[in-house]
């Protein structure tokens, strides 16, 4: 870049006769019109093709009945925009948002994340939103010229967001979460202007793509106004929440279980740790250096708290490790910063409901134009920014709605409690169990056709990875399960059998995992238990994300990781007890995403416990299956443990070394 | 010309940027001033009272400039921008500039050069590099913010306007650079050089605008200059040695009555002025506040009664005082 700054000196030499040529033009007032330097024209140029490339995409929120509003950006054609949590907290489940093309849209809440200030909200009405494209804001830098555009003192009830342009002033910054809410990790800082109303919006890089969503800045003793220092969400935070977003859900940030102190002469060092979370399982302990985490060094533990920040709760990310001399590659899995019901009772503390302005009976029929209602609130500019909305005492009778939810956003409106908006989580099961039934095995064309009530069962034959290999044949049904291994058997038929073979480690938890497919499959996710759409998780540490459906029935806790374009089954997780090890059932595929899986491989912790290559997968009726006979070698789950019998060692020591 | 030209060199800085696409425009610029500014941690703490601001290196042997204030109450502590902590050392000041240096122990470290000339005019683009609000923290690199120099001036116009000691030319910037902990930080003109040094917080008394300035490095520089040759150190003499009671100066005899001495380090101040005194042949007042007796930094009435005890009770005694806004000598002739 030193080329650059030269660069610049020339330029400066070469303006002052630009300049002079300017100073002439205007005192002898001539007709010709102003020439630029053609570099400048080409800067120039380029500033304002960025602004007209960004500007289609930012949004500006309004919390109908003139509760405050903010700024938004549009992320995908078919509505879905990203903005603050405190922004559409005031407003509850709906908003009406405005672009600059002119229009007012309805828009309904998706998913929110309280703890990372996020909110995703869909705007309705179109299915060709003009949408930004995201940027990498790991490659951002300290001195990137950056735009915020959005909505600043709700000026933008004429319709026009506000554009302020800058300098990112530092990246990689964390602040401290405002009471107990709103943490901001490896967070952008800009001098671009920020201002109440700007919360939610989005910051764009020099050439217009999307860095981040601007939510908060530093205000202190000069007033509520633009200081100089305006903090962004960094977009890799968002990408890293979008799946969990859109699951409708109120999301909860990750932990290690663990906490961490800087070394004097450098270093993150465990300075306690829970025994229950996997962190522990993975063999981290007091004193042990933390030297990466989701592929990115830390050296501080503010480097750490970084990077932790910015992870849902529940990813399984990598993490290196240095103990007792020896470095460790390993996964884990993070734990939620919140139990669920206190994250949902601090949300209550720190942001109370909406505060419904008063209304007169019926103005809402004398008042029908939309846009009118929305400039109603230019006398209350972003009043709900960054601090928890005044109580207002609500002006209605009990249980009476303070505002009329259009129809379009009550169609996408589903309440429950945990999400919040149900609706998108059952639109997401649908289309995973629409994706499950149209894969392997259930795409297969029925070998024999079943009566409608039968019981559909699987007979799946294969061997053992091993040298010498063993044959291998899995039987399951509604009420019973077994796997035979060469002479050996396991065989399943109570429910508690399935929570003990995985609280075992024993290879028959890949039993429970094949059944909650199949029953998935037989039932769907709506009797299967309670399910739910969770979001999106890197699959053993990586990406692309896995669409991840979760279903619980009876003391087993059931995942299903799909790939996101494939819809393709990769794994399916089941936890017997959230303190130890699920048993993961990986399903290793050739070519063919929707066809026969190659390999049937088990796993426990990150070791592979039982690998099956696949001779046959096929769907009968339940009455033509095999049942071994009750002799010595079958052996109940409950009493017995199969590691031995198919020459798999106990280890515990599932860790993978390097030498360091 | 250079002020007309430099409107648009704001936006030639991008133009470098958007030709190069995916390279940071301001990168090395940024990064190269980075380095050279620091993190100062000292006294402070309490309400509305920051206990950080900003400092940059000027020399390679670890003297630091930063601004003179109640933050540098205590030895304040260092954080160079690599996350390096250090204990540093007061060894100059000078009040009228509300200017202080710092040295720690550290070598080879980059620092900024200081020119005589004047580095920037108005109109010109600059960074200010300072670590405003303790953003950064450990070896997180100082904040940035870019903007221009929209004049340069002097605040006394409309005396007692703003309450600096500070008489000289100022550069007025039209970025919000002077916030909390900002001040000691660094503006950088668009060669890199040093262009002056952000300055406390100030506010207009009567309109209650917060002002953006820094003072040009060049007024600082024969000052910095002479405090790192040794020409001007406020740092005590420890080499002169105690007089006899009976042959040195002391307050009274001096005819200075001093506020009651009750804490660790009370300052100096003066609470009343013996009538026939040398102090009140000076035309010192109540409320003066001793900053330098023979030009050695007074911390406390401790250090005010020790400094005292090795002058020779003939010999005049020169006094630096802080009456309000203003820094005025004073020799007291006994």
């Amino acid at each position: 870049m030193a080329t650059s700054i030269s660069a610049t000196s020339i330029s400066l030499c070469s303006l002052f006769s630009l300049s002079l040529a300017i100073f002439s033009c205007s005192s002898s007032q001539a007709a010709d019109p102003i020439r630029l330097d053609p570099a400048l024209e080409r800067v120039e140029q380029s500033r304002i093709e960025s602004v007209a490339r960004a500007v289609p995409s930012a949004v500006s929120v309004f919390v109908p009945g003139g509760g405050g509003g903010g700024s938004g950006v549009m992320i995908s054609p078919d509505g879905y925009a990203l903005t603050n949590f405190h922004v559409t907290s005031p407003a509850g489940s709906f908003m009406r948002c405005s672009m600059s093309d002119g229009n007012v849209y309805d828009a309904v809440i998706v998913g929110i994340d309280p703890v990372g200030d996020l909110a995703m909200i869909r705007l309705l009405g179109r299915s060709d939103f003009p949408k930004a494209e995201l940027g990498d804001s790991r490659a951002a830098e300290a001195g990137d010229w950056c735009m915020v555009i959005g909505n600043p003192f709700l000026l933008a009830t004429n319709l026009k967001p506000t554009v302020t342009y800058g300098i990112l002033s530092g990246v990689g910054r964390y602040q401290y979460p405002s009471g107990t809410l709103l943490e901001y990790g490896d967070c952008l800082q800009t001098d671009a202007s920020v201002n109440p109303g700007n919360s939610g919006g989005p910051i764009y890089d020099a050439t217009g793509k999307l860095l981040g969503i601007v939510g908060r800045c530093s205000f202190e003793k000069r007033g509520r106004v633009n200081v100089g220092v305006g903090y962004a969400i960094s977009i890799n935070q968002a990408k890293n929440f979008l799946g969990y977003l859109r699951s409708g859900r109120i999301v909860d940030h990750a932990t290690l279980g663990a906490t961490v102190s800087t070394e004097p002469e450098g270093g993150v060092v465990v300075s306690n740790i829970l025994e229950s979370s996997d962190a522990y399982r993975r063999g981290l302990r007091y004193g042990s250096e933390i030297l990466e985490i989701d592929g990115r060094v830390v050296q501080t533990a503010n480097d750490l708290q970084n990077v932790m920040a910015t992870l849902p709760n529940g990813w399984r990310v990598k993490m290196s490790y240095r103990s007792e001399g020896k470095t460790v590659e390993t996964l884990v899995r993070t734990m939620g910063v919140h139990l669920e019901d206190e994250l949902l009772k601090k949300m209550a503390g720190a942001l109370p409901p909406p505060p419904p302005r008063p209304q007169q009976p019926g103005q809402e029929e004398k008042d029908p134009d939309p846009k009118k209602k929305d400039t109603d609130q230019e006398d209350k500019p972003g009043k709900n920014e960054n601090k928890p909305p005044e109580r207002v005492p609500r002006g209605q009778g009990p249980g009476k709605p303070p505002l009329k939810i259009p129809q379009q956003v009550k169609d996408q409106l589903v309440e429950r409690k945990g999400f919040a908006n149900y609706h998108f989580n059952l639109a997401e099961q649908n289309s995973f169990i629409d994706a499950l039934r149209s894969q392997f095995p259930a795409a297969e064309k029925p070998s024999k056709n079943l009566p409608a009530d039968e019981k559909m069962a699987w007979l799946i034959k294969g061997e053992t990875d091993q040298t010498p290999a063993q044959p291998v044949r899995i039987q399951v049904a509604a009420d019973k399960m077994s796997l035979q291994i060469g002479q050996k058997t396991l065989k399943i038929d109570k429910r508690s059998d399935m929570y003990d073979a995985v609280t075992d480690g024993s290879a028959a938890g890949l039993l429970p995992a094949l059944n909650a497919w199949r029953r998935m499959l037989n039932d769907g996710p709506r009797k299967f238990g309670e399910s739910y759409y969770l979001g999106t998780m890197p699959l053993g540490g990586e990406r692309p994300l896995r669409d991840v459906m979760v279903g619980i029935a009876g003391e087993l806790e059931v995942r299903w990781l799909s790939h996101p374009d494939t819809g393709a089954v990769e794994a399916i997780e089941v936890f017997a007890d959230r303190d130890e090890d699920p048993a993961e059932l990986w399903l290793l595929r050739g070519g063919d995403s929707k066809g026969m899986p190659n390999a049937l491989d088990l796993r426990y912790g990150i070791d592979s416990t039982l690998k099956i290559n696949i001779k046959s997968w096929e769907e009968i009726s339940a009455s033509e299956l095999e049942w071994p006979a009750d002799q010595d070698n079958a052996n109940n789950v409950g009493n017995s443990n199969l590691k031995s019998v198919i020459g798999v060692s106990p280890n515990t020591n599932d860790q993978h070394e390097v030498k360091a | 010309m250079n002020r007309l030209a430099a409107i648009t060199l704001t936006v030639l800085l991008a133009a470098s940027g958007a030709d190069l696409q995916a390279e940071s425009p301001l990168g090395t610029w940024v990064r190269d001033a980075q380095k050279r500014v620091v993190k100062i941690y000292g006294a402070g703490g309490l309400k509305g009272l920051e206990a950080y601001q900003s400092g940059f290196l000027v020399s390679p042997d670890g003297h630091i400039a930063t601004a003179w204030s109640y933050v540098l109450d205590v030895e304040p502590v260092v954080l160079l921008d690599d996350g390096r902590r250090f204990e540093s050392k007061i060894v100059g000041f000078e009040p009228s500039l509300e200017l202080a240096v710092l040295k720690i122990d550290a070598a080879d470290t980059p620092f900024f050069e200081l020119k005589e000339e004047p580095t920037v005019d108005w109109g010109d683009p600059v960074i200010a590099v300072s670590n405003l609000f303790n953003i950064a923290t450990g070896n997180e690199p100082a904040s940035v913010m870019q903007g221009t120099v929209a004049s340069v001036t002097e605040l006394n116009a409309r005396r007692g306007t703003f309450k600096t000691p500070y008489r000289g030319k100022v550069l007025i910037l039209d970025l919000i650079a002077n916030n909390p902990g900002a001040a000691g930080g660094a503006v950088i003109n668009s060669d890199g050089q040093l262009a002056g040094m952000l300055g406390k917080e100030l506010r207009d008394s009567t309109t209650g605008v917060w002002l953006n300035y820094a003072v040009p490095a060049n007024a600082l520089r024969t000052t910095i200059g002479d405090i790192i040759a040794g020409r001007k150190t406020t740092v005590i003499n420890s080499a002169t040695s105690t007089l006899p009671r009976k042959d040195s100066h002391n307050p009274n005899a001096l005819g200075l009555v001093m506020v009651p001495d009750v804490l660790e380090a009370t300052p100096a101040y003066i609470d009343t002025v013996s009538t026939d005194s040398p102090a009140a042949h000076a035309a010192l007042r109540p409320d003066d506040l001793i900053l330098l007796v023979n030009g050695q930094r007074v911390d406390s009435q401790r250090t005010l009664r020790s400094l005292l005890r090795t002058i020779d009770r003939r010999d005049n005694v020169e006094l630096t005082v802080q009456r309000d806004t203003q820094i005025l000598p004073v020799t007291l002739q006994p």
